[in-house]
């Protein structure tokens, strides 16, 4: 490794986070793939995730929603149908308890909107100064759906289940005191409903959650992992106004934007038939056919509102730190 | 975001696009704001434009211009939370990063405004790094003029600040470089109005629009500084923005706190009066006076070519290091470690594949 010490850039999720877990880690675990999630067997799918968001509370949810959110869509982005959770909590000495059930409580209700159970747990503390408050780790357990087998080729569609960026904005909004209004939301859901309801619906080939790095960096994963490439057109990708006032005002792209509630799927076929199925979901409200796969391999072109084309790159780093 | 909008409607943009592929005369437009050169990137302009008609960058990106003296006078203060604006994290400096410096435990944080580090100042000792342009300069006055009206005397600004102007007349009168037009920095014409420009045409013949960041802003411009080559003048295209007397209110904010002085710039060397320092009444809160901070002017790498990209000499992709060496992951130049620095939008719109404007589309 050719830094010698950890920057927050290495947890962006970035070239730089994929970096080091190449070099620190999968070197020396040999996974199956930099995934967070795995297959067990022929059809248990298990992940895991580390919330640290800051602040804690935000609009549109808290670290609790989150760590169930983030777990139950990473299951349901494989392809599986999330059924159980187990919740580790890091909390500083200090913390208060009725923040910590106000949490807690978030987590509940995130697991029943979800349809999962949390089935257990563990519980650190810390001396005060040592960690910010509260850190929430989640790992899920989750079923294969029946046939869902990722595979992608040239001409298929690439469908967003709605607009990007919300919840990066909602928590620096909130974090760095930037006093937009109205607050921004964010779009913490748990969306393996909606994606029951697409499998249901479509020939899906694949999915992904458009977490740390946004819609371009997912695309570029998926670009390299299936040697495809994208052609997209800006006009079709839904962003709120108030996103993109913010995004130019901060000088960064929405396309980068984590979200916490939305899913990117190609589709084979029919697409307009699932986006007008999604659009009645609602979590699906704002859901687009935003591009289509094309032969060239790792390349991800972006077709502006202009006409004119330019490339979206992978980034090295997020801009914006512990916004997950 | 309507108004936005119809500064990006398709249709005008291929029309005027056809009428600027017509151009078979030469002409070379240097755009000096770092935030035009984003937008060029974004909007893939330079692609479609013939290549009579050439876009070059200019020192307008207030992060590449500060010199790696700064970043080192910074980082030798650990006794203050430090206080910056994003993009100075990792430009290099002779011994590292900023962002180096607070993985190892030095407290620097990333503001968005200099009135937030102006609060973090009520609980510690507070240095801001204050470097930007007329845009950002009436604001950080303001901070300094609050911050002593209350008494806050944990607060200090570490000063960088650029005039565009003088740089401006630096640059022309050097022959190194030959610019026929110029587009002119909205925001910070904003605060200036077009009177500090109207030098351009009086004495170097270059003409010069003021100009939106709007795809339809920057073509229609440059229309104009092509029609305009023979009768150079100064302009405002940017109206719904830009009055032509730009902002009194700004500049008197300004002229309380701060006074003209020479500036060091990354690039250009020293320019006369091109600099804003604090005046007598505000030493105080001068942190180079109370830290003993003297800014030498470092070495730097020589094979870095950030300084003739700063002064439109040569392109990013010129110079031997971009894209092999220096990286955003591992910028060797502030032009890359910037959102706005030439080297960061050629690596990230211009370094491609994409077919040149009349191949294709």
């Amino acid at each position: 490794m050719k830094d010698d010490i950890i920057k927050l850039g290495h947890g962006s999720g970035g070239n730089m986070t994929r970096r080091l877990i190449r070099e620190v880690m999968n070197s020396r675990f040999d996974m199956p793939s930099m995934s967070d999630s795995a297959l067990i067997g022929e059809r248990m799918v298990s992940t895991i995730d580390a919330h640290v968001v800051k602040p804690i509370f935000f609009p549109g949810g808290d670290i609790g929603r989150l760590s169930v959110t983030g777990t139950v869509n990473d299951l349901a982005v494989s392809g599986a149908i999330p059924l159980s959770i187990f919740i580790a909590y890091i909390i500083e000495e200090g913390f208060p308890i009725k923040n910590l059930e106000r949490v807690t409580e978030s987590v509940h209700q995130a697991a029943r909107e979800a349809g999962v159970k949390i089935l257990g747990g563990d519980t650190k503390v810390v001396e005060h100064g040592k960690a910010d408050g509260l850190y929430l780790i989640t790992s899920g357990i989750g079923m294969l759906h029946d046939g869902y087998d990722p595979s992608i080729r040239a001409g298929d569609h690439v469908v967003v289940s709605g607009t990007l960026g919300d919840h990066a904005i909602a928590v620096i909004n909130a974090r760095e005191n930037l006093g937009l209004y109205p607050a921004p939301e964010s779009d913490c859901a748990p969306i393996n409903h909606l994606i029951d309801i697409m499998l249901q619906t479509a020939d899906i080939r694949f999915m992904r959650d458009p977490t740390r790095g946004g819609l371009a960096t997912v695309l570029n994963e998926i670009a390299e992992e299936f040697s495809a490439g994208f052609h997209l057109y800006e006009n079709d990708i839904p962003l709120k106004d108030s996103v993109c006032a913010a995004s130019e005002l901060l000088g960064i792209d929405p396309l980068y934007l984590a979200n916490e509630g939305k899913v990117v799927a190609i589709v084979r076929g029919d697409a307009e038939a699932l986006v007008s199925r999604m659009r009645k979901h609602p979590l699906g409200t704002d859901a687009s056919i935003i591009g289509t796969v094309t032969n060239e391999s790792g390349r991800v072109y972006l077709e502006t509102e202009i006409g004119s084309l330019r490339q979206l790159p992978m980034l090295e780093s997020d801009p914006l730190p512990r916004i997950c | 975001m309507e108004t936005t909008k119809n500064f990006r409607d398709p249709n005008l943009v291929k029309k005027i696009v056809g009428k600027l592929r017509e151009n078979k005369r030469p002409i070379r437009i240097m755009e000096v704001c770092g935030t035009h050169t984003m937008a060029i990137g974004k909007w893939g302009l330079r692609k479609m434009l013939p290549e009579s008609i050439e876009l070059i960058s200019g020192p307008g990106c207030p992060v590449c211009v500060t010199p790696a003296s700064f970043i080192d006078a910074l980082m030798a203060i650990e006794s203050a939370i430090v206080c910056v604006f994003g993009d100075l994290m990792r430009i290099p400096g002779s011994s590292g990063t900023l962002e180096d410096a607070r993985s190892r435990g030095h407290d620097v944080r990333i503001v968005y405004s200099p009135m937030q580090a102006l609060e973090i100042a009520k609980e510690r000792e507070t240095i801001f790094a204050a470097i930007g342009f007329e845009t950002t300069i009436p604001g950080i006055a303001h901070t300094i003029e609050t911050a002593r009206k209350q008494g806050i005397d944990n607060f200090s600004v570490l000063t960088s600040l650029k005039a565009i102007p003088p740089a401006l007349n630096a640059l022309l009168t050097s022959d190194e470089v030959q610019i026929d037009s110029l587009i002119l920095p909205g925001h910070v014409c904003a605060v200036l109005g077009m009177e500090p420009f109207r030098f351009l045409p009086e004495r170097f013949a270059v003409g010069g629009v003021i100009t939106g960041f709007e795809p339809l802003d920057i073509l229609n411009s440059i229309q104009h500084l092509i029609e305009k080559r023979d009768a150079p003048e100064i302009a405002n295209s940017y109206a719904r923005v830009v009055s032509d007397n730009g902002n009194p209110h700004a500049r008197k904010m300004i002229d309380r706190v701060l006074e003209p002085g020479d500036a060091l710039w990354r690039g250009l060397g020293v320019i006369q009066d091109s600099g804003y320092v604090l005046r007598k009444e505000y030493q105080s809160f001068d942190a180079a006076t109370r830290y003993d901070i003297v800014m030498a002017n470092t070495k730097e790498n020589p094979a870095c070519r950030c300084g003739d990209v700063l002064k439109g000499i040569v392109k990013p992709d010129q110079c031997g290091l971009f894209a092999k060496t220096c990286t955003p992951a591992n910028p060797i130049g502030p032009c890359m470690v910037s959102s706005e620095g030439s080297c960061a939008a050629y690596h990230r719109y211009e370094r491609s594949y994409l077919p040149q404007a009349g191949e294709g589309s």
